[in-house]
């Protein structure tokens, strides 16, 4: 028979301090029983002698201090897993709330995680293909990668992150797929998109999601990620599967910690964010990956709204730090009418060198990826140069140059959100667009794939 | 020794009381799970204690146990290959015993104590040995030989040595005197303190990394300490997994604090693969890693940095030149300050500690070419190069400042480089090494007695580019005069045929000091040739049309064994340039 303790003595925020009590552990599942009955959850932050700090997942509103009921549970929050989530809607806690039966769960797993042993991980290197051609040309997925998504408020990071879901395959492959799928503090409007859109193309049928939505208790969001990637390493290592984990927003998760920082009074690090934001952050993106010896994998697709657009504010840096690269959405492109708005420059991906080349995608996939963003790089500049000037002071090749990156803007990068091109027309394409330039200034490419692919007689501008 | 009791857990930190018979910075094992930890603060006889591990379970009334010793690492055969985690424990041997995730309270030491290797004596019965001396080697791997030296302190007449197969706790000599010692191949040493050494001595010898912008322009000396600052994007691991690769160090210590797991991972499978120029063999065979991955424990991250630097040290000792990579130096900081908030203690800048730059400028002083401990004065140097992650690319923030005031190289990455695709993103005119002068000696004795001049040419022109460029902005290109158009088209050739380089490349990705000496020429040739054609009358369009600037352009593709093409692509250039002065500029008129 569990202690029950009616020693609340404190309710500040998001956080509780119950005192008298014995034998609580750091990070214990706390169950509060309110005077009107509900039952709430908690978790132990901090045990200074007989008095615990608990973090309230679903907020403090109407807590008696005298006539709520503590209960220290003597684990952590654990997620049941089992099989059968695919296909279920959960809460950011871990319950259903698709009106579908109970899940019986084949195992309890600790929410939290464990970190993954260096030394067992297998680097990822097998190319994802996801019909995007501004991803899969220039900023390649790789299976078990964690490549967040850069967006700004009324930017389309939702449709392209649907479509990326609905689109990504393993070239040559018959594996088992999954879409795990994480809304922390999103609105009705976003998350319906995302279910609609996984209805409408059946993968519903492959998908659990966890839904936290803006107008559900803001501190169990900080729970609503760590339950998607118990559910996905679950699926992944144990079941072999192939999970794309979508997390979505990320700038709300982090402000649902800053909010237990600040309730804390920890001193702060930068824009009232914790300290350990960082190592936080990291705890959730480090889950991606591969292990050795087994077939399954974790890849990650976070998608946070930098707020003014700013990349340098620390959710979008801390994350950009830890994530292997990021695909960053311009208002810019999103104006002029380019779908997906990618903007491709300051977008990166760590891990394509090893996803690319003979075997993967084609041979002349790297030099030509590096010429192309060369090439839009110089033609962006030229196409400033313009503005300021006039087209009449570019020179030739500078205004080469500016053709280039306005037909790359508008055929390589504008393909719409239901079209998907293989690897194949992706590279294609990229050559037909450098044929724009002088064949000199196509510095990049090995000669022996320049006379492979662009022959002499095709070039369209006299040397 | 007394049993202390858990009376607080916050995260990583834990205070223990009746722990007044521990010193501060003891290793102490927390709770019956025996997590490891460290005493950091005393107060009566409350300890405040970082944990190593995730402190998830652990709660007030459980018993503390102090071990009564400083963290310290173990050393000895059997470091280089391994990967450890940042208190020295091998990451591969977890896995056999703890399964594919890092689970709690693995007490494994650093060294492998069944692993048997064969000992040479280098010394005989009688022979008289102090601190430092080498007593012994152990052929570690293909191109490390391990010299088992007398641990500082100690000092005798050896009584009894002999060759053969130990393990490294077996006793291999023992020196008698005032006191009998038995020696072990093994040593240790507490990671906080530096290991002892003769004296500093100023290091003027450069460290070659294989890496232009790096070795022509802002060279590190063996020795020496460099800082690689750069917002996330900008290459700072690439520089730093570069650096490992191919920079002429006889052993590589790779610190990777508070990054990504693939890292490692890619280094782990990259590097057995990848051939040392220098000795034809992987690479992996002078390497020894130490790996804190951002979601292990953070307080481990605080040791790991002091980890590899005493092993780093330990190599030095025998007389190697060592290199030490810490990718992030701001990961560390971090884990200080989140150690320095849990324990309430009164913040400086952005919330990192106080003592923060004190801290950062005793890591890079341990950096140093040093005359060793030992009868033979061998030389062994110590080369640090940290990497800085500034939030928002931004190196006015603490940890960046505390870095540069002390480090004497500073390669500054910019974004607007790497989103350019101009790698390394190093940007050449706010990067400086205050080694240049004593390396510039260097160059010019061993290298080329045009060296240095050629380096101060090439900088120029790339100075005169960025003034020139912000006419261009204004005015356009047109408005300058042929001879500065000339020079900015120079100037894009130094960026693009030789400080551009890449990583990916076969042949691009290492670039020897006779090669690069050449490409400079090269480079240079055409700005000093385009000059003499202008000059006599030639039209600039002429000297750009020239076809031999492809050839220019490509030169970085040329393998080492065919450098001397890089020559005859300069005596074509000026033969092209010969017949356009000699139809002195007409062609188009």
């Amino acid at each position: 028979m569990l202690k029950e303790y009616r020693t609340v003595t404190e309710v500040v925020g998001p956080l509780m301090l119950v005192e008298g009590v014995e034998g609580v552990k750091f990070e214990e599942l706390v169950e509060i029983e309110l005077q009107t009955g509900e039952i709430r959850r908690g978790r132990v932050l901090e045990i200074h002698e007989d008095k615990a700090l608990v973090q309230l997942f679903e907020g403090s509103a109407g807590i008696n201090l005298k006539n709520t009921k503590v209960r220290f549970l003597g684990r952590p929050l654990e997620l049941g897993v089992s099989h059968d989530m695919i296909g279920r809607i959960f809460d950011g806690l871990g319950r259903p709330i698709d009106d579908g039966p109970k899940i019986i769960p084949e195992k309890r797993m600790d929410i939290n995680g464990v970190p993954m042993n260096p030394v067992a991980r297998d680097y990822p290197s097998e190319f994802i293909q996801t019909g995007v051609s501004a991803i899969d040309g220039l900023n390649t997925l790789v299976r078990g990668q964690k490549l967040p998504i850069f967006s700004g408020s009324g930017l389309p990071h939702a449709e392209l992150a649907a479509q990326i879901a609905r689109q990504a395959r393993v070239l040559g492959e018959g594996e088992k797929f999954a879409v795990v799928f994480a809304a922390m503090g999103i609105t009705f409007e976003e998350a319906q998109f995302f279910m609609d859109d996984f209805t409408r193309t059946g993968a519903i049928d492959r998908a659990v999601l966890f839904i936290n939505l803006a107008d559900d208790p803001a501190i169990e969001r900080i729970a609503t990620p760590r339950m998607a990637l118990t559910c996905a390493e679950y699926l992944a290592y144990e079941r072999d599967m192939h999970v794309l984990v979508i997390l979505t927003d990320m700038t709300n998760y982090a402000e649902a910690l800053r909010e237990t920082s600040a309730a804390r009074k920890e001193v702060p690090g930068r824009r009232g964010y914790p300290g350990y934001l960082y190592t936080d952050l990291a705890t959730i993106y480090e889950r991606a990956g591969r292990i050795k010896g087994r077939p399954g994998s974790i890849t990650q697709i976070p998608i946070l709204t930098m707020p003014e657009d700013d990349i340098t504010h620390p959710i979008p840096d801390l994350t950009g730090y830890i994530t292997e690269g990021q695909i960053i959405l311009s208002r810019e492109l999103h104006k002029k009418g380019i779908e997906p708005p990618i903007n491709v420059l300051p977008s990166l991906s760590r891990l394509k060198d090893k996803g690319i080349g003979e075997g993967k995608t084609r041979e002349d996939h790297a030099d030509t990826m590096n010429q192309l963003f060369a090439a839009y790089a110089t033609g962006k500049e030229a196409r400033e140069l313009a503005v300021i000037l006039g087209e009449a002071a570019l020179s030739d090749t500078d205004k080469a140059f500016a053709k280039f990156a306005e037909e790359f803007e508008n055929r390589y990068v504008n393909q719409g959100y239901n079209n998907n091109r293989s690897i194949i027309e992706t590279l294609d394409l990229g050559w037909e667009l450098l044929k724009l330039l002088p064949r000199t200034e196509l510095k990049r490419i090995r000669d022996v794939f320049l006379e492979k692919y662009l022959p002499l007689e095709t070039e369209g501008v006299e040397k | 020794m007394k049993v202390g009791r858990i009376i607080k857990v916050s995260g990583p930190l834990v205070v223990a009381e009746g722990m007044d018979e521990a010193n501060v910075y003891d290793v102490v094992k927390v709770s019956e799970n025996k997590l490891i930890g460290e005493i950091i603060e005393m107060r009566g006889d409350k300890a405040s204690i970082q944990v190593y591990e995730e402190t998830t379970g652990i709660g007030p009334g459980e018993p503390v146990y102090t071990t009564g010793e400083p963290l310290s690492v173990e050393l000895g055969p059997g470091l280089v290959t391994t990967m450890f985690d940042g208190i020295q424990r091998p990451l591969d041997a977890i896995r056999e015993v703890g399964g594919d995730f890092l689970t709690r309270g693995i007490d494994l030491p650093g060294l492998d104590r069944e692993k048997k290797w064969h000992f040479t004596p280098t010394v005989k019965v009688g022979d008289e040995v102090g601190p430092g001396d080498v007593i012994g080697t152990v052929q570690e791997t293909a191109v490390v030989l391990h010299k088992i030296m007398v641990p500082p302190g100690i000092s005798g007449r050896v009584k009894s040595i002999e060759e053969g197969e130990f393990t490294v706790v077996d006793t291999v000599c023992v020196l008698e005197g005032d006191q009998e010692y038995e020696l072990q191949m093994m040593q240790k040493w507490p990671v906080r303190r530096g290991r002892p050494y003769i004296k500093k001595l100023d290091p003027d010898e450069p460290l070659i990394t294989g890496q232009r912008v790096i070795d022509t322009f802002f060279p590190a000396a063996k020795g020496g300490t460099a800082a690689v600052p750069g917002p996330f994007g900008s290459g700072k691991t690439v520089v730093q997994h570069q650096l490992a690769k191919w920079a002429d160090a006889e052993i590589i210590v790779y610190v990777g604090c508070g990054e990504r797991g693939n890292e490692m991972t890619d280094v782990l499978m990259e590097f057995p693969e990848i051939k040392d120029p220098r000795t034809g063999e992987s690479l992996m065979n002078r390497t020894i890693l130490i790996a804190n991955t951002s979601n292990m424990p953070v307080a481990a991250r605080e040791a790991s940095i002091y980890t590899g630097i005493t092993i780093a040290e330990y190599f030095r000792d025998m007389g190697y030149s060592v290199a030490i990579m810490a990718d992030s130096t701001s990961r560390w900081a971090e884990a200080l300050r989140e150690m320095s908030g849990r324990l309430e203690e009164m913040p400086g800048d952005e919330g990192y500690p106080a003592y923060l730059a004190s801290r950062a400028a005793e890591f890079y002083e341990r950096a140093g070419k040093v005359v060793c401990l030992g009868k033979d004065n061998r030389v062994g140097a110590l080369t640090v190069i940290g990497a800085v992650s500034p939030p928002g690319g931004d190196i006015s923030e603490p940890v960046s400042q505390a870095t540069l005031r002390i480090v004497k190289v500073f390669w500054g990455l910019d974004s607007s480089l790497a989103y350019r695709r101009h790698f390394p993103a190093i940007n050449w005119l706010n990067s400086y090494s205050l080694y240049q002068n004593k390396v510039d000696q260097w160059m010019d004795k061993n290298i080329d007695p045009e060296f240095s001049k050629n380096r101060i040419k090439a900088m120029t022109l790339l100075q005169e580019e960025s003034s020139l460029q912000e006419i261009v902005r204004l005015v356009g290109r047109d408005s300058l005069s042929e001879g500065d158009q000339l020079k900015l088209e120079a100037a894009k050739s130094i960026r693009e045929d030789f400080l551009q380089q890449n990583a990916f490349h076969e042949e691009d990705t290492y670039t020897s000091l006779n090669k690069q000496n050449l490409m400079l020429k090269m480079v240079l040739a055409f700005y000093d040739e385009g000059k003499r054609a202008l000059d006599n009358g030639v039209y600039l369009k002429e000297i750009l049309d020239l076809p031999v600037r492809e050839k220019i352009a490509r030169a970085k593709f040329i393998g080492e064994d065919r450098v001397s093409e890089i020559e005859s692509i300069i005596e074509e250039l000026k033969a092209s340039i010969d017949e356009l002065v000699s139809k002195g500029g007409i062609l188009n008129a």
